[in-house]
């Protein structure tokens, strides 16, 4: 039987390339990465960061008690705006998931590389994201204590749910997408749990671990069965994807309302969803490469890639608003020359000119590869564009719907502080889950950086 | 106590998966067919190397994925249709465009669903006692070692031969695997 030898004798060492930093072994990612949630403990700034989340996310508690107790009356919403914040919200929400998902999946058919240190963090955003989305139809829902009745069971009064509605597709699409998001978050983490499970100390957390890691041990049969699932799993997941924010956009596209009704809402709103998940993306990016010095793994290069994909995405972005008002003329139809003029000089023309200055022409900076590849500017600019993404949600619903098509029927909106509170709660609820999720799961999926040390050493050699 | 098997089996531990893809092909080569190999990432070729070539899961997805369509088409088609049929408008009630975004979508719900759960069926997992845990080295597994199983239940296993022939492969160290 050989000697004993120090650890990291004889294994392979990578020399470094551009997503990934020099001078890794196998031992060295795992060591770095599990040591974060094992070891590390929490810091003062840990600390004050999850303070103020749970402190929204108590807010958010609140409004929805009071929300639950008086009715949808305490926010802005009423007739003709009808939906005010909470569809905004929600669109802006499950927008955000959608980067998390195309990162893991679309990426993963794509080969490409650089997903492997960002998909973790990003899916487990797209799980939050997806989970502050999905309150929302129901605190708008009259009668939240109902919702059941939007799922097609065999009930005693013998109805059925409107099965040719766009709002009951969203609800088959969302409860799909977050279930397909969880299956695909929990597969790959199993390895790593397994890799936590084999690392800790303590009896209390080999067992939790081990218990989620349900017994991998990595066997090349298992494995060889692990990658096919996860290429499948990516193979459904992408066209999901694009399916979801679709059927978000026959939410309004199916209405023929002027300012909704209109066959380019699908890929806006796909590219839409992506432009703002990579902003978030990066906004959540920069700050952990900061603290938890992951410079090695999230390399400029990441940084400067997800730029890129905001770049082209917000494009395809700005391309839907030129057409939607070159359209609007082009059709001859009164209402919608009326509508997209109101948009631009009505009493919203505020926040129209708002959105094209924040979501339009400040990410124009991003064509300048100095930009994308400083951490910081980069993280700013994700903020301008979050805000501008959102601001187009709030312009889509509310400018289309306070005209109406008689003028006696028009009127405005008007976001109360329960509007606010709300909102603002399920950012607390989003970055508390982030805050647990990056302390007690391995934030980078390990074993995928241990695959890119061993494919990075390989193409140094030859 | 049961009285199988005095081992598991004999366990191999090599310092890279290049190492450990040529002892497995090694291995096969000399006739041994009870045998795994773990390693921290998948290896490409590896689960070739010891004999496992395919995986049924595809067939299985395709079969979860087709279920959701007609099930899902179903759902909606039996309502409009036979189970609660209304007239609006003077529509079709079998308005099949209307309900290919719900059909797609538990396409999509049943085939994940199948992806997964045939994955942990498949490779027999939850499995919260193995043999091979009972080797120390073996939580480094899951970190920066590979390792080659020989099982003791292979008709070729001799305990004094395996061992043997394991060590004729340049491993880190040989170990016998508690059953």
């Amino acid at each position: 039987m050989a000697a004993r030898e120090p650890e990291n004798v004889g294994t392979l060492v990578a020399p470094g390339s551009d997503v990934l930093g020099p001078g890794h072994s196998y031992g060295s990612v795992t060591d770095k990465i599990s040591s974060i949630v094992l070891t590390r403990g929490t810091g003062n700034k840990y600390k004050v960061g999850l303070g103020v989340a749970v402190m929204l996310l108590l807010m958010l508690n609140f409004g929805v008690t009071v929300l639950f107790a008086i009715g949808v009356g305490i926010w802005g919403i009423n007739i003709p705006v009808g939906w005010g914040f909470a569809i905004t919200n929600f669109v802006w929400w499950i927008g955000i998931g959608h980067a998390g998902t195309l990162i893991s999946a679309f990426l993963l058919l794509m080969r490409q590389k650089w997903r492997t240190s960002i998909n973790r963090f990003a899916e487990a955003m797209t799980l939050f994201a997806v989970a502050c989305a999905g309150t929302f139809p129901l605190l708008h829902m009259g009668r939240p204590w109902l919702f059941y009745y939007l799922l097609p069971y065999p009930d005693t009064m013998g109805v059925w749910p409107q099965f040719r509605s766009p709002l009951v597709w969203d609800v088959f699409a969302v409860s799909t997408y977050a279930t397909v998001s969880l299956l695909f978050w929990y597969v790959g983490l199993i390895p790593d749990l397994a890799t936590l499970r084999d690392r800790a100390t303590k009896k209390f957390k080999q067992v939790i671990y081990g218990a989620f890691a349900l017994g991998w041990r990595g066997s090349a049969r298992h494995w060889k069965r692990y990658e096919m699932a996860g290429l499948l799993l990516a193979g459904l997941a992408t066209p999901l994807v694009v399916s979801v924010h679709t059927v978000v956009s026959f939410d309004f596209t199916i209405a023929i309302i002027p300012g909704w009704h209109s066959t380019i809402f699908p890929p806006y709103f796909v590219a839409g969803a992506i432009y703002s998940g990579f902003a978030m993306v990066v906004a959540l990016a920069v700050p952990l490469r900061k603290y938890y010095g992951l410079e090695d793994f999230l390399t400029i290069r990441h940084l400067d890639n997800m730029g890129k994909m905001m770049l082209a995405t917000g494009m395809i972005v700005a391309y839907s608003y030129v057409m939607e008002t070159f359209m609007a003329f082009y059709s001859g139809n009164k209402f919608d020359i009326f509508m997209i003029m109101n948009r631009m000089t009505g009493p919203y023309a505020g926040v129209y000119w708002t959105l094209i200055a924040v979501n339009l022409v400040i990410p124009q900076l991003l064509w300048s590869s100095k930009i994308r590849r400083n951490p910081l500017w980069l993280w700013v600019l994700s903020f301008s564009v979050q805000t501008g993404m959102w601001l187009e949600r709030y312009m889509i619903i509310v400018t289309s719907l306070h005209r109406d098509f008689i003028p006696s029927s028009w009127g405005m909106f008007y976001p109360t502080k329960w509007d606010y509170i709300i909102f603002v709660g399920t950012i607390g609820l989003f970055f508390t889950l982030f805050y647990l999720f990056v302390r007690f799961l391995p934030m980078i999926s390990i074993f995928e950086m241990r695959d890119l040390v061993h494919k990075t050493a390989e193409e140094a050699e030859s | 106590m049961n009285q199988r098997q005095p081992i598991y089996g004999l366990m191999a531990e090599f310092l890279s998966a290049e190492e450990l893809l040529e002892a497995s092909t090694h291995a096969a080569e000399a006739g041994y067919r009870g045998l795994d190999a773990y390693s921290p990432f998948p290896v490409e070729g590896l689960s070739e190397a010891i004999g496992f070539h395919k995986t049924r899961l595809p067939v299985l997805v395709f079969f979860g994925g087709l279920m959701g369509t007609c099930g899902g088409f179903f759902l909606q088609w039996w309502p409009n249709v036979i189970g609660y049929p209304q007239n609006i408008g003077g529509k079709p009630m079998d308005s099949w465009p209307a309900f290919i975004p719900i059909t797609f979508e538990l396409t999509i719900l049943c085939a994940a669903l199948t992806t997964v759960f045939g994955l942990l069926v498949l490779n027999k997992l939850p499995c919260p006692y193995h043999p091979v845990f009972n080797v120390e080295r073996f939580a480094h597994a899951s970190k920066d070692r590979f390792f080659l199983l020989i099982k003791a239940d292979d008709p070729k296993f001799n305990a004094e031969q395996t061992r043997n022939f394991l060590a004729e492969l340049n491993p880190h160290e040989v170990s016998e695997v508690e059953s």
